[in-house]
């Protein structure tokens, strides 16, 4: 990791060592495990956490005990906290785009990274007080009541992120899940983990509440069953499973009646990647009745 | 009627004569078949099975067995509609094929009420003023969304998922069918509807209205059986869409089979709803609506209010003046015009009721049931309470789907709140209370998808209607009970 560093004349560079991100805190994998993540020349680039099946239930802990309270924070407040994650990240531009070249994105696809991730932010924080009045609806009904529907968080949604964007993917699918009032545990990208983490610290310095988002590093083989079945997750997203995980995913969440939002197949550079629907996707429409009368 | 405990009937007890609905204008075939394109065919399978009215235990008709070889010959017919007239018609007029279903069911409603209370063991006075007329209004709603769909969605355009199989519960059976049909055609959808078994009836009535009103052949379809023939229309590839209401268990099995393949579903699943009694309530009225939660057609409502909580500074009082008015309610021949609550649509569900009753009492609960008399033949359970249980009791975690009350009593907010949502359904909840503030706050706090303040067991084809957690996946009714019959694009 470090060797070229210390053959240069430069001084010794202090080499990252890359956690996880449970309710709030940085610990590495309570399985102690790790994967090594290398560059196109075999060289270590990082130990990353292998996490485990126990540092999941861990985090839907903490996801479970914090949704309440992030759904319970206004939407202007929700809005300024994505706001300020968006905030945070341009100010860490250049470690973002040094840390995707490290994983093997040119220059160029790199900063485009890093600004479509900072604008999709500012898209999803601008959305927190609008979407609601988008999707909901005062429903005319026949008697003499006052009837309405509007949505709500489903709960605590588990998110296999997309593996070939490890910065945006991920992003793109955390934001529209928390802007609603969800909490969220996360599989980073298998291939390109390192953003992924490094984005779990933007969020820790931006009034994100802990358990809001945490985040796992680790094998998608061994931890999808896990996203899918566990009793106290509300909606899992999936992106990019081949049609045997999408299969594996499918059943395993018809154990709690869990939520299924597949995205496979999308460009997460493109503009037509963000719409409010993709807010809606882990929302529940509750509808309220009320008499009308004296 | 005359009972000591009977202090609502203030003059010591009223006798009501029999007024019973008269079925000589009704018309109910000895023998049903399979509606497929347009046409009334025999079953493959040449197997047909009673549908018994469960108040007399009488067979009312022979209704023809579905197999794999007529679901797929439903599913062809219902492929060949949409891509020939169904698609391709002019939405608005999609829309008028729809209002002629509407106002056909309005015209034949006298029959439509007594079919269904005499096949479903429904009170006559329920079927007449709630299931037919919602039914009806069903289809004149969404016959009015079929040429304005661009406008529901904002930034999106739709478009029909193709061939929708549809199965439906025996508890509101043409509401049901209502709800699933009329939604899908609207959208520009074909359909393949199956009735329950105990229930099929109506739903061939159903096929009666459509081909009167001049559907194009194949646009609806419906088999009719038992679980086997639900599971090949949902296992069927021609299936675009699955839209299941009935219980947690089956809609389970039904997310696992449609797992790797590309069919969208909606599930309306089971409830074990919260009803929460404040002491600031109108206590009358609650009452009321704790009667109407949990007695409505015979407790047969995934949304019933079947878990009581009253506030412990008025337990005592609200208990005392539920059981006398449960002493009023008449249970009997659903085509009474008296009676309250009618019969128990199966044997094999009065069965799991009485199961249920047995736990009840095992588990250490305190039952109450109201002096009623019963009828001698035909399937009946008087109205019930459990008092003196605990969260962890089976009657109050599990959905008996009768009508049978688990009670608990609470002394905070916060105490409801947590008791209200320790349960894995979130269909439904009620609250009442007079303060403004208090219902904001507990609808608010209520993880259900229909929450009813000061009222209970309220339905509208405007309403949406679904569940939170295993209560569901998907809405129906109203704008949001679109989306399950269409594809979004960008």
């Amino acid at each position: 990791m470090a060797a070229k560093a210390e053959r240069s004349k430069e001084r010794v560079a202090v080499a990252k060592t890359y956690k996880i991100y449970i309710d709030g805190k940085f610990p590495r994998t309570e399985s102690g495990r790790y994967f090594t993540l290398e560059d196109p020349k075999g060289n270590v680039i990082a130990n990353v956490c292998r996490g485990s099946r126990k540092d999941f239930r861990n985090a839907t802990v903490a996801a479970r005990k914090a949704q309440p309270g992030w759904a319970g924070a206004s939407a202007y407040l929700r809005g300024q906290i994505l706001y300020r994650i968006a905030e945070m990240l341009e100010g860490r531009r250049e470690q973002f785009i040094a840390e995707l070249k490290l994983q093997g994105v040119t220059q160029r696809a790199a900063q485009k990274e890093v600004n479509a991730s900072i604008d999709r932010l500012i898209y999803f924080a601008g959305w927190a007080d609008k979407y609601q009045q988008v999707f909901s609806a005062v429903n005319p009904v026949a008697s003499s009541h006052f009837n309405f529907s509007v949505l709500e968080p489903t709960g605590v949604v588990s998110i296999i992120a997309p593996d070939d964007s490890g910065l945006l993917g991920l992003i793109s699918n955390v934001a529209p899940t928390i802007v609603g009032g969800n909490t969220c545990v996360v599989l980073a990208s298998e291939s390109m983990p390192l953003s992924a983490v490094s984005f779990a610290e933007v969020l820790h310095a931006s009034d994100v509440p802990a358990g809001v988002v945490n985040i796992l590093t680790g094998l998608r083989s061994e931890l999808t069953e896990h996203f899918a079945s566990h009793m106290d997750v509300n909606a899992i997203v999936f992106c990019d499973g081949a049609r045997k995980t999408a299969r594996t995913v499918q059943e395993l969440a018809s154990d709690n009646i869990k939520h299924v939002v597949a995205r496979t197949d999308i460009d997460w550079n493109r503009d037509s990647a963000q719409h409010p629907y993709l807010i809606r996707d882990t929302q529940e429409v509750k509808t309220t009745w009320h008499p009308i009368g004296s | 009627m005359a009972t000591p405990e009977n202090k609502l009937a203030f003059d010591g007890g009223w006798e009501y004569s029999p007024a019973p609905e008269s079925t000589d204008h009704i018309k109910v075939e000895k023998k049903y078949e399979l509606f497929i394109g347009g046409d009334f065919v025999k079953p493959e399978s040449g197997k047909y099975f009673n549908t018994i009215n469960p108040a007399t235990e009488e067979r009312l008709s022979r209704v023809a067995l579905a197999n794999d070889a007529d679901v797929d010959k439903a599913v062809k017919a219902a492929r060949k509609a949409y891509r020939g007239p169904w698609s391709r018609m002019k939405p608005a007029d999609r829309g008028k094929y729809i209002y002629r279903i509407a106002r056909i069911i309005q015209e034949r409603a006298r029959e439509f009420a007594a079919i269904e209370s005499l096949d479903g063991g429904k009170p006559i006075r329920e079927a007449r003023d709630v299931d037919v007329p919602l039914a009806s209004a069903h289809f004149f709603y969404y016959a009015g969304w079929a040429d304005k769909l661009e406008y529901a969605f904002p930034g999106r355009k739709v478009r029909p998922m193709g061939v929708a199989g549809q199965i439906i519960p025996w508890n509101f059976p043409l509401l049901m069918a209502a709800w699933k049909v009329a939604p899908a055609l609207a959208c520009g959808n074909t359909v393949v509807l199956k009735p329950a078994e105990t229930t099929p009836l109506t739903a061939m009535k159903l096929a009666e209205v459509i081909a009167d009103a001049g559907l194009p052949e194949g646009v609806v379809n419906i088999v009719t059986g038992a679980g086997d023939t639900g599971s090949s229309i949902v296992s069927h590839p021609g299936v675009d869409k699955i839209a299941f209401t009935g219980s947690t268990e089956v809609g389970r099995i039904i997310q696992r089979a449609l797992a790797g393949s590309k069919k969208k579903y909606t599930l309306e699943l089971g409830g074990k709803a919260a009803n929460i009694i404040f002491a600031d309530a109108a206590i009358d009225e609650a009452v009321e609506g704790i009667v109407n939660g949990i007695f409505f057609n015979q407790g047969h409502v995934c949304c019933a209010g079947s878990r009581l909580f009253v506030q412990e500074s008025v337990a005592e009082q609200v208990i005392r003046k539920l059981k006398d008015r449960m002493e009023t309610l008449i249970v009997g021949d659903p085509l009474d015009k008296n009676t309250d609550i009618g019969a128990i649509n199966s044997k094999a569900q009065l069965e799991t009721i009485q199961s249920y009753l047995d736990i009840g009492k095992q588990e250490g609960a305190d039952i109450y049931q109201s002096a009623c008399a019963l009828p001698d033949k035909g399937y009946w359970c008087r109205p019930t309470l459990f008092t003196g249980v605990s969260q962890s009791n089976r009657v109050v975690q599990e959905e008996i789907f009768g009508p049978v009350l688990a009670i608990q009593t609470f002394r905070t907010f916060d105490e409801a709140i947590s008791k209200a949502n320790n349960t894995p359904y979130g269909l439904s909840g009620g609250v009442w209370t007079d303060k403004g503030a208090k219902i904001f706050r507990m609808t608010q706090s209520v993880r259900a998808g229909v929450v009813w303040a000061n009222t209970f067991n309220k339905f509208d084809p405007t309403s949406p209607f679904g569940g939170y957690k295993e209560s569901g996946i998907g809405r129906e009714g109203g704008l949001h009970g679109l989306d399950a019959y269409l594809r979004l694009e960008a």
